[in-house]
């Protein structure tokens, strides 16, 4: 019997609530030994794990409305069996978005510049380089850019899910179409703030300004490459599961094809921007550039540096490649979970070589974070979900995803 | 030079040819092929075909090409003539992912090609029997081989029955066949259309 209406399982439920118990646990005990510690190192670590998490958990929810808009403006039809599910978990964009914010405001008004060193006025005064990027770099714009950024992505999603809803009622080929049109139009309006935001300014302020002396042209869209792939894999643990529960009875083996396509082809991308990054800086050899990557590849970063690359390029290059496991639900899952944890280490190595320098730790802090956002994952989604029915069943395109054949 | 006998049903639609495939196969007959104007997908499924192995001969031509391209590279610039080019270290590996890449590329692609066209008996000057010239345009070809058992009357009504617009039965040569096109001797004869 397929089920139309998501309804929460005792077990999905138990697994959330450990999850935010576990989570929470460690963010209560990391605001009383890390935050609140009198070493500086600890409250470094304390600020760090948090922005870490945050931007990329950001980011990879709002991932998946990246992912919805760029189908629609392709007139793609094959995700609609499915749409659902990155729906749900893109309305987690405003939710996380709030966290971050509220992050940045501790981390910007509370003046860490061991985080962010361009938050110090008095050095940024003798600082050159530092000074000439005042311009982009000062906490006005920061803030102003983060909430216009974030308040884009949710209003436009919100939007965007909204119009979504209007397909589970019966229409003919007149409103279809203008319904197809309304659809494509606010898509376009979300993929232009997407590159605005995302594909240029974001991961510039967010992240690459840990590291404020240093600048890569190359560093957005390699941001934008991690959280997209990270994205897809959120969105096919979903659909794994949901449809391991007897929901969505369109979705066969070839949309799960599809979504490892996405996973096996941004994995490779995401390799091609690591590598066009990386050769430049090490051809050109020219020591402001090689600063970023000395503590990183030949410093205490070592270890995570070269398992960064085995497990965003060298795993899922190989595993995915054949056609047959990316129509298996046990590799997809395997693979979808190896993805999401190796570009958080990904987002890892970016944030703390700059600010916890050989201080970094890996231990219960950081795992405990990373539970706590993934129960808030698990929690908001599942409650997404069970809002409107999986389908959309009187969608335009819903037939092209029935038939849909790789 | 091996000539074989065919029976050659065509189709107008694939709606008509889908039940006709699992039809002719459920009765035991042999595919030779089925020729359609475009690719259908779930032909193969119908047809029950196995998977082609072609990306695993992509993958091992892929591999020649790095284990090709490293090796040579690490020759040359290590022990062969090793240059000092920008104080960076011979082994210089990053330098040659382009290098490997490419070549990865281009051994895998090209000897997908060729296996390719190996594996369909495809090569300049060779020729290659069309069963009917619409197979190209908007007809569904569907060729069954004849074996020493096969009852060619019974097939003819078997494919008439299941909805075939024609059948007829071709003496054809399905291997290698090195020729000239225009000499081709008619294997082909359009129906009496009366």
């Amino acid at each position: 019997m397929i089920k139309q209406q998501f309804e929460i399982s005792a077990g999905y439920k138990k697994w959330t609530n450990i999850l935010l118990g576990v989570g929470g646990l460690a963010l209560v005990l990391g605001i009383i030994f890390l935050g609140m510690s009198k070493e500086p190192v600890e409250q470094t670590r304390f600020w760090a794990v948090l922005l870490q998490n945050s931007v990329f958990f950001l980011l990879v929810v709002n991932a998946s409305m990246f992912f919805i808009c760029v189908t629609t403006m392709a007139h793609g039809g094959w995700q609609m069996a499915f749409r659902r599910v990155p729906e749900a978990i893109s309305s987690l964009v405003p939710v996380f978005g709030l966290l971050t914010l509220i992050i940045f405001i501790a981390i910007v008004f509370g003046h860490r510049h061991d985080i962010y060193h361009w938050l110090d006025k008095e050095h940024v005064e003798h600082d050159p380089i530092l000074k000439g990027k005042r311009a982009f770099l000062n906490p006005a714009f920061f803030m102003i850019w983060s909430v216009v950024a974030i308040g884009l992505w949710s209003f436009l999603g919100s939007k965007i899910r909204k119009l979504s809803s209007e397909a589970d009622e019966q229409m003919d080929q007149e409103t279809g179409r203008k319904y197809i049109i309304k659809n494509t139009a606010w898509a376009a309006a979300f993929l232009v703030a997407f590159g605005l935001t995302v594909g240029s300014t974001i991961p510039w302020l967010w992240l690459m300004s840990i590291d404020a002396h240093w600048y890569s042209t190359m560093y957005s869209w390699y941001t934008f490459a991690s959280s997209f792939v990270a994205g897809m894999s959120l969105v096919a643990l979903f659909v794994v599961y949901l449809k391991n529960r007897d929901y969505l009875e369109y979705v066969t083996e070839e949309h799960l094809h599809d979504i490892g396509k996405f996973m096996f082809a941004f994995s490779v991308f995401w390799t091609y921007l690591w590598y066009s990054q990386f050769m430049l800086i090490w051809y050109a050899n020219i020591p402001e550039e090689t600063i970023y990557f000395k503590p990183r590849m030949q410093g205490p970063y070592r270890v995570i540096f070269f398992l960064n690359l085995i497990l965003n390029f060298a795993v899922p290059f190989l595993l995915l490649m054949r056609r047959g496991s990316k129509r298996n639900y046990t590799t997809i899952t395997a693979l979808a979970v190896l993805i999401i944890l190796g570009h958080w280490t990904d987002f890892y190595q970016m944030v703390m070589p700059g600010t916890l320098h050989e201080h970094y730790s890996l231990g219960w802090f950081e795992f405990g974070i990373l539970a706590l956002y993934a129960g808030l994952i698990m929690f908001f989604v599942g409650k997404g979900l069970t809002k409107k029915p999986l389908v959309a069943e009187h969608h335009p395109f819903l037939k092209e995803s029935i038939i849909h054949h790789t | 030079m091996a000539l074989k006998k065919f029976v050659v049903g065509c189709f107008e639609d694939e709606k008509v040819l889908f039940p006709a495939v699992a039809k002719v196969r459920k009765a035991g007959y042999k595919f030779h092929d089925i020729y359609t104007p475009f690719p259908v997908h779930g032909l193969d499924k119908a047809m029950g075909l196995r998977d082609t192995s072609i990306h695993t001969a992509g993958f091992l031509f892929g591999m020649i090409g790095t284990t090709t391209a490293v090796t040579f590279m690490t020759w040359v610039f290590t022990k062969d003539w090793p240059v000092n080019i920008g104080g960076k270290p011979n082994f210089a590996l990053p330098a040659w992912i382009p290098i490997t890449f490419e070549l990865t590329v281009l051994c895998a692609a090209v000897g997908m090609v060729l296996t390719f066209c190996y594996i369909c008996q495809l090569a300049p000057f060779v020729k290659k029997h069309t069963f009917h010239p619409r197979a190209t345009d908007d007809l569904f070809v569907m060729v069954i081989e004849c074996g020493e058992k096969t009852d060619e009357q019974e097939l003819t009504t078997l494919l008439n029955s299941v909805g075939a617009q024609e059948v007829n039965t071709q003496v054809a040569e399905e291997g290698w066949w090195i020729g000239r096109y225009d000499q081709e001797q008619e294997l082909y004869k359009e129906p009496n259309i009366a």
